[in-house]
């Protein structure tokens, strides 16, 4: 094999043609609160987990949402389940039970091994 | 693509008729080694003008200023003893034939002219420097656009069209420009920058269908700094790579192009892609064949392809030149202008090079 | 003193809502329409955010009180000068012919923003991009579809388009197209359920009584999914689909899909009318629009002795406050007439 010295990219792009989002789906049946999110971020800002690693809750359910999972199983597992950002959500979003059930359909799709 | 829809009709600009001066790129003529010495014959002897070919010409800097090397205010400079040359020889009209240089000179005005002070410190460096005087240019076009002026006359002086002599049906043409012909001033393009017309005028003028692709707006791949720093290499043939992937499925004939990296990367990244992933985009597993307008409108109007360059393409012509069903000797194509063969060159291990019916 | 007299241009919603008022006061109004049928912009919708009220219905109810005796319209009639002359109010039509009053109210509205001036997005090169308009048009058919004929498995609204926008000259936001795009991204998922709907926004500007609750409820029943970014190109696929490009400014990463409609949500612009008839009377404001004498209770008064101003012909409005506003001027052309 020859060595060109360079490999041809990968576009870091979401690309919703290809993107599987019937996860979400399934995600709103669980959690039908799920889709109120605005993304306004105060799930963020007040999470206890955020303040000592680059976990982001909003991040998190928003990459799920557009259908990449890349990493997203490891992310979760930040998560601490304390429910401190269900208090604080606008939309009165079930935060917690959305990382869960998150965890479970990354499971399923064998993303990762979770222990639950 | 845009036959019916004529409201890129309001970009038009004024291209001169006669008594251009030539300013030739930096790498087309190791590239393309045909396209510019065509381009000064269609002039010349089909269209009858007066362009002169200066001898002391020399770069505009921009691939150094596009790559962050060169300052600009070096570059105003170096072009403006271009204009001092066109100034000596008593011409107003300058013709560079690349598409960057294009995109420079029309920087470099456009600065002057709304901060006169910089052309009054250009003029000064140059005076300092080399003792000469420069004039703007009246007019300043990319060969293209003067092909473009000039197609419905050079179509009839044509041997050929781009119509498909087996199927009767138009071929069909992609067409890139390049972006620093309508990227920085729409202005200056024929057709504006969204749906530029200079080379879509020439394909549907001479017999073909333009393609219009989802990615058609996309960077070639060169990009400069992605090309020049072996690094960033990934990017710039990800990018063709992004443009052939979406063009495929309209089965193109030929890509036309009017940029020197352009006609470059499109035709040279196929061989990269071909050997580093096995894709070819055409059925015959022998990529799809990248002109410049100068090719094209040569090949149509009867010229020896061997004579334009097509032989030194990366991508092998010969499916096209059947498909227009123009007439060539296969024994020539290594042959030079002395009459001694050249040897031909190695064979990439995936892309098919050697033409079979 | 009841012999007085004012010339209305524009029978759109503040011009009708106008002459109603001043007419059931015993004042002469003269309604000019530069077009045949009456009702302006409001003509153009099927029903009205956030409550899906009948158009029509907003419509007719203004031009059935036109039957006063009070009221003379003239349709058919473009007012191309308007001026103060021997103590009276002139307007000229295009055929040369004047109509005189006490007072003027101009009413001449807006006209939304042409989508071609924005080429990246396709509009009259694509077929299946259309304007939010047309979107209203193919509603009220009942009929949503592609150029093809076939249902959209996917649309996408675009909002801020000709609005917001500084390469199209206009900073402004033209108020109603995000809640316009949530009404018709609803609309569109009452009818196909199945498929679904994008809106691509920069900023939610849910500012109206109702908005937020329609944008919520947009979400929870209709799956509306929403991205903030701009699409920033649009281009045909070979099976005429739509591809479009935009950031998913939330999660940072660029995007792009295929839709089998693209729907332009067209910002507000000041009409031709509004445009020229303000500038011959140096009322002319901002983008075009005319400028009232202030925003402080003077908002339908001008510097111009006798001409008075209701409606879009000053900024975006909803149909609500056009019609308070309308209600507004009336009360001070009123005021005006006694006093002369």
């Amino acid at each position: 094999m020859k060595n060109w010295g360079f490999k041809i990219s990968q576009a870091r792009i979401i690309d919703l043609d290809k993107a599987n989002t019937k996860m979400f789906e399934d995600l709103c049946l669980k959690v039908p609160s799920a889709k109120r999110c605005i993304m306004c971020g105060g799930c963020s800002a007040t999470c206890t987990a955020s303040n000592h690693t680059n976990f982001n809750f909003r991040n998190c359910n928003l990459m799920f949402r557009r259908g990449q999972f890349e990493g997203l199983a490891e992310e979760l597992d930040k998560c601490m389940l304390c429910g401190k950002c269900k208090l604080v959500c606008p939309r009165g979003v079930n935060t917690r039970a959305i990382i869960y059930n998150m965890r479970i359909i990354l499971n399923k799709m064998n993303y990762k091994n979770i222990e639950l | 693509m845009t036959k019916n829809k004529h409201y890129w009709n309001q970009y038009q600009k004024e291209i001169a008729d006669d008594n251009y001066f030539y300013e030739r790129s930096c790498i087309r003529q190791s590239f393309f080694p045909g396209s510019e010495t065509t381009f000064l014959k269609i002039l010349r002897e089909e269209l009858g003008k007066t362009i002169i070919d200066d001898p002391n010409q020399h770069t505009c800097t921009g691939i150094g200023y596009h790559s962050d090397v060169v300052p600009f205010d070096t570059t105003m400079t170096v072009c403006a003893r271009l204009f001092s040359l066109m100034k000596d020889a008593g011409f107003k009209n300058y013709v560079p034939s690349c598409v960057t240089s294009f995109g420079v000179f029309t920087e470099v005005i456009e600065t002057w002219q709304n901060f006169p002070e910089e052309l009054e410190k250009t003029r000064n460096f140059l005076r300092k420097a080399t003792g000469r005087e420069f004039d703007i240019p009246n007019n300043i076009v990319h060969p293209s656009d003067i092909i473009y002026k000039y197609r419905t006359e050079l179509k009839n002086k044509m041997k050929y069209q781009l119509i498909n002599q087996e199927t009767g049906k138009p071929l069909k043409g992609v067409e890139h420009i390049g972006c620093h012909y309508g990227k920085i001033f729409s202005k200056h393009a024929v057709g504006g920058a969204e749906f530029p017309q200079v080379l879509a005028g020439m394909i549907e003028e001479w017999g073909g269908e333009v393609v219009d692709y989802p990615e058609r707006r996309h960077c070639c791949g060169f990009g400069f700094r992605q090309y020049l720093v072996m690094a960033n290499r990934g990017y710039s043939v990800a990018n063709t790579k992004k443009k052939f992937d979406s063009m495929q499925a309209y089965k193109p004939d030929f890509v036309l192009t009017n940029c020197p990296g352009c006609t470059m990367f499109m035709d040279r990244w196929q061989y990269t892609i071909a050997e580093m992933e096995g894709i070819t985009y055409d059925d015959k597993k022998m990529g799809i064949p990248v002109l410049t307008y100068e090719e094209l409108a040569g090949l149509l109007l009867g010229y020896n392809p061997w004579d334009l360059g097509l032989q030194l393409h990366q991508i092998q012509s010969e499916s096209l030149l059947n498909k227009i069903g123009i007439k060539y000797d296969p024994k020539d194509k290594f042959v030079g202008k002395s009459g001694t063969f050249l040897g031909e060159p190695n064979k990439p291990e995936k892309l098919i090079v050697d033409y079979e019916k | 003193m009841k012999n007085k007299s004012v010339i209305i241009i524009g029978a759109g919603v503040a011009g009708i809502e106008a002459a109603n008022n001043i007419a059931e006061n015993g004042y002469n109004v003269t309604l000019i329409e530069k077009e045949n049928l009456l009702g302006g912009n409001l003509k153009n919708y099927a029903k009205l955010f956030p409550d899906f009220y009948e158009a029509g219905e907003v419509k007719n109810n203004l031009i059935n009180k036109l039957n006063s005796e009070n009221i003379n319209v003239y349709n058919n009639n473009e007012i191309t000068e308007l001026f103060f002359e021997n103590n009276k109010w002139q307007a000229v039509n295009s055929q040369n012919q004047k109509f005189l009053a006490d007072a003027a109210l101009l009413t001449t509205g807006f006209t939304v923003f042409d989508a071609k001036r924005k080429e990246e997005l396709g509009y009259g090169i694509y077929d299946n991009v259309i304007t939010s308009l047309e979107f209203e048009n193919m509603y009220k058919t009942g009929k949503i579809t592609t150029k093809q004929g076939n249902i959209p498995e996917r649309i996408a609204f675009l909002n801020c388009v000709g609005s917001r926008d500084e390469k199209v000259g206009n900073h402004y936001c033209s108020r109603v197209c995000c809640i316009n795009a949530v009404k018709q991204a609803s609309e569109f998922k009452e009818i196909y359920p199945d498929s679904q709907a994008y809106c691509f926004y920069m900023d939610m500007r849910m500012a109206g009584q109702f908005y937020e609750e329609l944008y919520r409820k947009s979400q929870e029943k209709h799956n509306v999914i929403y991205i903030r970014g701009r699409i920033s190109e649009a281009a045909a696929t070979l099976d005429n689909k739509i591809q479009i490009k935009s950031e998913d400014t939330l999660s940072g990463l660029p995007l792009k899909m295929t839709v089998d409609l693209l729907v332009l949500m067209v910002g507000i612009e000041a009409s031709i009318g509004t445009n020229q008839l303000a500038s011959q009377n140096e009322i002319n404001g901002e983008y075009g629009f005319a400028k009232s004498k202030g925003l402080y209770g003077n908002d339908n008064i001008t510097n111009k002795k006798g001409l008075f101003l209701a409606g879009t012909c000053k900024r975006p409005l909803t149909i609500p406050e056009t019609i308070a506003d309308a209600k507004a001027a009336a009360n001070q052309i009123i005021k005006y007439l006694n006093q002369i």
